[in-house]
């Protein structure tokens, strides 16, 4: 058989593994299954890719494959579990940079070779294979650096930000027009990867932490269609189906961040959320009277309950309290309590992140429900106990027009007769606005460390 | 690259969109970081590219084979530790009996 049918074969079947993979990643009972699946079909299609013709240095390639393999192997068996943000981030980041690199690869070859001549649709697929690639790089790694603290994690703000951004991108469309219309023109080419490189830095540097989720999806998506426009780039329909598939997941899991949150992906990505309304009342004129209750009256509390919901944040995190979490939630179960977890779809820095955290700690799937299905059930709920979440709890997103967050919807964490809250001290969320829930009549604080302080609670519980 | 493959190849795109959308919309939120983190490893399709991209010509160095030796450097990273971490995850994820 022609080697080339083995090969376009080969990337039929790691197409369907794929989608199939993509498929059994819905289901917790197949998802492992299905990411095997997925590995797979990298496996076949790279094997596939090494039998092409042309393809003639082995060597280098295998060495370069094993440097990737071992950075890569080394950073997933050694992260933890907290810094998965992060960690998707400077990968969609190095998937940018690979779709830049193999661009500009194509480029310089095709500019190159005597016999070749780059035209309209080539230059198209390059300048936008470069283009979407560094902004997900940049980006990405802007994005790491706020996630793992090394930058700010605050929306950071000018003036002038929007203007300037689009004059960028509006030189950007200009340069790419003049590239295809002279692509022998290697300047035009030095000033789009210029620019793009830049635009990825200040399109995310203006959005804060919490809003992080939104972003990581997005560059996710932009990693998937930089892949989708190699792919063009190379003639070759793997690259396009399974750029296409990251694409989607992306852009879908971008719409349910910014659907939880009720901001439009404009607002998100116009940044500075938080910004304005949080420098004018920090000085804390705060009417609202918060009740403090000790480790001792807070295990008595829970004693005596007979359901618990608890609702954990992105401060949950911080503090690594997960493990402390599990071990309360089982002391109360073996006490006949029902303890269930409510997960608010933008709790944490990214879509699912304290699904993860609590798995890792033990806890069955089962026992976290989303937003949607629990939330009438706060009413018949004797204590809520709320873990470092602020904004997803706070009343005013229901009653308040005038407040940031009204219309986003919330966990009715208020609806419970008792609510607990586990905080460090008193300041706003996010959103920058103070949390209402914290002055209502049965809303109790437990200031302190998450984590310290759900100890405490569990020694305190099983001294009863 | 001629129009008519040009016109192939979208078809291809818009096909499997339409695929992701479709089995993508149904994933759970409790899968929601394997999801992405499995899906960024498949992003690193262009591991693809980048060996098309190395290949000619064994320990003859010009700009265009630099590149795309970085760019499979880059592109392992992502797919091996995207889909080694997405394993991980998904050993813990658990149902008690």
């Amino acid at each position: 058989m022609d080697k080339n049918i083995i090969i376009q074969l080969s990337y039929l079947v790691a197409s369907i593994l794929f989608i199939l993979g993509i498929k059994m990643l819905g289901k917790p009972a197949t998802a492992r299954r299905g990411n095997t699946y997925s590995a797979v079909a990298m496996f076949i299609a790279v094997m596939a890719t090494l039998l092409i013709q042309g393809v003639l240095s082995y060597t280098e390639i295998f060495v370069a494959i094993l440097i990737g393999s071992a950075i890569g192997y080394y950073y997933a068996a050694k992260v933890e579990m907290t810094q998965m943000p992060e960690m998707v981030a400077l990968f969609n980041g190095f998937g940018g940079a690979a779709s830049v690199l193999v661009a500009g690869s194509e480029y310089w070859r095709i500019s190159n070779e005597a016999h070749l001549q780059l035209n309209i649709v080539d230059g198209i697929t390059i300048v936008l294979s470069i283009i979407i690639g560094a902004i997900t790089f940049t980006g990405s790694v802007v994005a790491w650096a706020k996630l793992n603290g090394t930058i700010s994690g605050k929306a950071i703000v000018y003036s002038g930000q929007h203007i300037i951004n689009l004059l960028l991108f509006a030189i950007a469309v200009v340069a790419s027009v003049l590239q295809i219309i002279y692509p022998d023109n290697d300047l035009y080419f030095f000033i789009i990867i210029a620019i793009a490189l830049v635009l990825g830095i200040l399109v995310v540097i203006p959005i804060g932490g919490a809003d992080m989720p939104v972003v990581v999806s997005l560059l996710n998506s932009y990693s998937g269609i930089a892949a989708c426009f190699t792919g063009f780039v190379l003639n070759n329909q793997v690259l396009i189906i399974a750029g296409a598939l990251v694409g989607t997941s992306g852009i879908i899991l971008t719409q349910i961040m910014c659907k939880a949150m009720n901001r439009s992906l404009i607002n998100v990505l116009l940044g500075g959320f938080g910004q304005t309304s949080s420098s004018a009342p920090t000085t804390g004129k705060s009417d609202i009277q918060v009740k403090e209750v000790g480790v001792e009256e807070a295990a008595i509390i829970f004693d005596s309950a007979s359901s618990v919901i608890i609702v954990p944040g992105y401060g949950m995190a911080v503090a690594q309290a997960q493990h402390a979490v599990r071990e309360f939630a089982d002391l109360l179960e073996k006490k006949g309590i029902n303890v269930r977890f409510a997960i608010h779809p933008v709790a944490g820095r990214m879509p699912g992140h304290m699904n993860v955290l609590l798995a890792e700690a033990n806890i069955s799937y089962d026992k976290l429900i989303e937003m949607d299905m629990i939330n009438n059930d706060f009413a018949n709920t004797d204590v809520c106990l709320i873990i470092g979440a602020n904004d997803v709890v706070n009343p005013a997103a229901r009653n308040d027009a005038s407040s940031p967050i009204y219309g986003m919807p919330i966990l009715n964490a208020d609806k419970s007769r008792t609510v607990i809250v586990l905080k460090r001290g008193m300041s706003a969320g996010y959103a920058g606005v103070e949390n209402e829930l914290f002055g209502y009549d049965n809303c109790l604080m437990l200031f302190g460390d998450a984590k310290s302080s759900v100890e405490k609670l569990v020694s305190e519980i099983k001294e009863l | 690259m001629d129009v008519q493959t040009l016109l192939v190849l979208l078809y291809v795109l818009v096909l499997a969109s339409f695929v992701g959308f479709e089995l993508i919309a149904k994933v759970p939120p409790t899968l929601h970081t394997p999801l992405m983190s499995g899906s960024n490893a498949i992003s690193g399709i262009t591991m693809v590219g980048a060996i098309l991209a190395s290949g000619p010509s064994p320990f003859m160095y010009n700009a265009s084979k630099v590149l795309g030796l970085l760019a499979l450097v880059l592109a392992t990273i992502n797919v091996v530790g995207g889909y080694a971490v997405t394993d991980r995850m998904l050993k813990m994820f658990k149902k008690k009996k």
